[in-house]
């Protein structure tokens, strides 16, 4: 851990002591987490752990109560938001950082309005100020790739979620993000469509994606990730290498979570 | 390839479902047609010829009406429903109230109080009767488009709120996690979103506003129904004016109709639940 925190250059995503309040309902409570590029963080942990809940803040979808975090290098600078949390500082910068962490709902959140290939071009065209014919060009690669060749002009709603899930994070590729936030990408899908979803997930990790993954998906967790964070109580419990990670579980919880899963 | 075979098996499946059930509503209206046009056969229309002219400007006028309240109304009526969802509090409260004021009171009372009222109010101030408004403040019709716009923009504004409304946070929150401004967010996937759901309320909203035009006949504005009502008055004719002017309503509502439809298609989209 320490070596990530050395070289500014590798490190893709580092938060520290992120806590998040609901109300009287404290989620978060000082989680440390970071992410070297290329990494694949999984997180695991049962419900209300406070797993989506991190992810979502650590592109301020959630406003986190206290805490820091860097992403790439760049502190994200925060000011009080009037509600007991923070809020990010600077609308550019947290807007800038945003479209370089590309995120992937568990409800996939394709725009219902807007046909696969405009769904794609949406951000590069006008956050990233891409010009549209070659946004449209790499549009059409991408939902090539995850398989959806013959759908460019379907709506969202007329397809399965497997393949709305697909298209969403072709979606996320297209802004060619620094990395991205998978929030239990599956959890939403019927048992037959997941395979799918994880396999154009398992390309992306091949080539070197730096991606942060919440899920239940264990045996994909193991396969996939380069790192297991555990989350309980909205703290991290346990972390490690998937091998040492499922193989010899250190606490007591994190023996009894996975107890659940074999 | 496969792509297009599906969706034209699709919409021929769905044209050809109604295509039987409009035969036999067809044969309906031809029914229909005739016995009109046996009872029609029995009436006096030479008067058409000459009242022509009234007619004709007064449809031109009650189709400039709902065409200009509609779209005024629409314009108001999207921050009337916006800010009853986002606040803050001390905008979203006289929208609210301007709402329920405008929703709960009849359109005819509103606009004998802006005619009569406001209208009689005017000329007592020097200042506005010497002021450049005042050819037109002296006029009627600016009171019915006055009107008739408040009116739209109130139920609109409560239809836009529900739409507002009922567009999933979540696709909010995917323009956010993309770094899309707020302003951009509203315009491009808010806005758009709720406007669809609406489509359906809104065309048969405007409809109602047609049929609501009527009323400005009682503050002197000469549309159509107030044109058939001088033939009325001076041909002793009841039937034939009151006719001729219900089948212009339907031709209108229709044409409304056609106009929404070709919105909502040229988009066709389902938005899920």
């Amino acid at each position: 851990m320490s070596e990530s925190e050395g070289n500014a250059s590798t490190e893709a995503i580092h938060a520290e002591q992120i806590h998040k309040r609901f109300g009287a309902l404290e989620v978060l409570k000082g989680v440390n987490l970071s992410a070297r590029k290329g990494d694949v963080v999984a997180i695991i942990g049962g419900s209300g752990s406070g797993k989506s809940t991190f992810l979502r803040c650590l592109n301020c979808l959630d406003h986190p109560t206290s805490g820091s975090l860097r992403i790439n290098g760049e502190e994200v600078r925060f000011k009080p938001d009037g509600h007991g949390d923070l809020a990010p500082a600077s609308r550019q910068q947290i807007r800038q950082l945003r479209s370089r962490l590309a995120m992937v709902f568990q409800n996939f959140n394709l725009w219902q309005h807007r046909t696969l290939l405009e769904n794609m071009i949406e951000a590069p065209v006008h956050v990233l100020g891409v010009p549209r014919k070659q946004a449209i060009e790499e549009g059409k690669r991408l939902l090539d790739r995850v398989g959806l060749n013959d759908k460019h002009d379907a709506y969202p709603a007329f397809l399965s979620g497997g393949q709305q899930q697909r298209a969403a994070i072709a979606r996320a590729l297209a802004v060619d993000p620094l990395a991205m936030l998978f929030d239990e990408p599956t959890s939403a899908l019927d048992p037959e469509l997941v395979g799918e979803v994880l396999k154009v997930i398992q390309s992306l990790a091949d080539e070197g994606r730096t991606m942060i993954l919440v899920t239940h998906e264990m045996a994909f967790a193991r396969d996939v990730a380069t790192r297991v964070v555990f989350f309980h109580n909205g703290v991290v419990e346990e972390e490690g290498p998937p091998s040492e990670f499922f193989s010899n579980p250190q606490s007591e919880r994190l023996q009894k979570f996975l107890s659940n899963f074999n | 390839m496969s792509k297009t075979d599906t969706t034209e098996n699709t919409s021929s499946a769905l044209v050809s479902a109604p295509s039987q059930g409009s035969s036999v509503r067809l044969t309906g209206w031809l029914i229909l047609i005739v016995a009109a046009a046996a009872i029609a056969s029995q009436m006096r229309w030479d008067w058409i010829m000459d009242y022509y002219p009234l007619l004709w400007r007064g449809l031109v006028t009650t189709i400039i009406l709902v065409i200009v309240t509609s779209v005024l109304g629409l314009l108001l009526a999207i921050p009337i429903g916006l800010v009853q969802v986002v606040g803050p509090f001390w905008l979203a409260w006289p929208a609210k109230a301007f709402c329920t004021v405008i929703r709960g009171t009849p359109l005819l009372l509103q606009l004998w109080l802006l005619y009569y009222g406001l209208g009689s109010l005017f000329p007592q101030f020097p200042w506005i009767r010497q002021s450049e408004l005042w050819p037109i403040l002296r006029q009627a019709w600016p009171y019915a488009v006055l009107g008739l716009t408040m009116s739209y923009a109130a139920y609109e504004g409560e239809v836009l709120r529900g739409a507002f409304a009922g567009v999933g946070k979540d696709q909010l929150d995917a323009g956010r996690s993309f770094g899309m401004s707020e302003r951009q967010i509203f315009r491009r996937i808010w806005l758009p979103q709720a406007v669809r759901r609406a489509m359906p309320t809104l065309a048969g909203e405007t409809i109602l506003q047609l049929k609501a035009t009527p009323l400005v006949a009682t503050i002197t504005v000469l549309d159509v129904y107030s044109a058939a009502a001088q033939v009325r008055q001076s041909t002793y004719l009841t039937y034939e004016p009151l006719l001729l002017i219900s089948a212009i309503y339907i031709i209108i509502s229709l044409g409304i109709l056609k106009i929404f439809s070709r919105f909502s298609s040229s988009k066709q989209v389902r938005l899920a639940g």
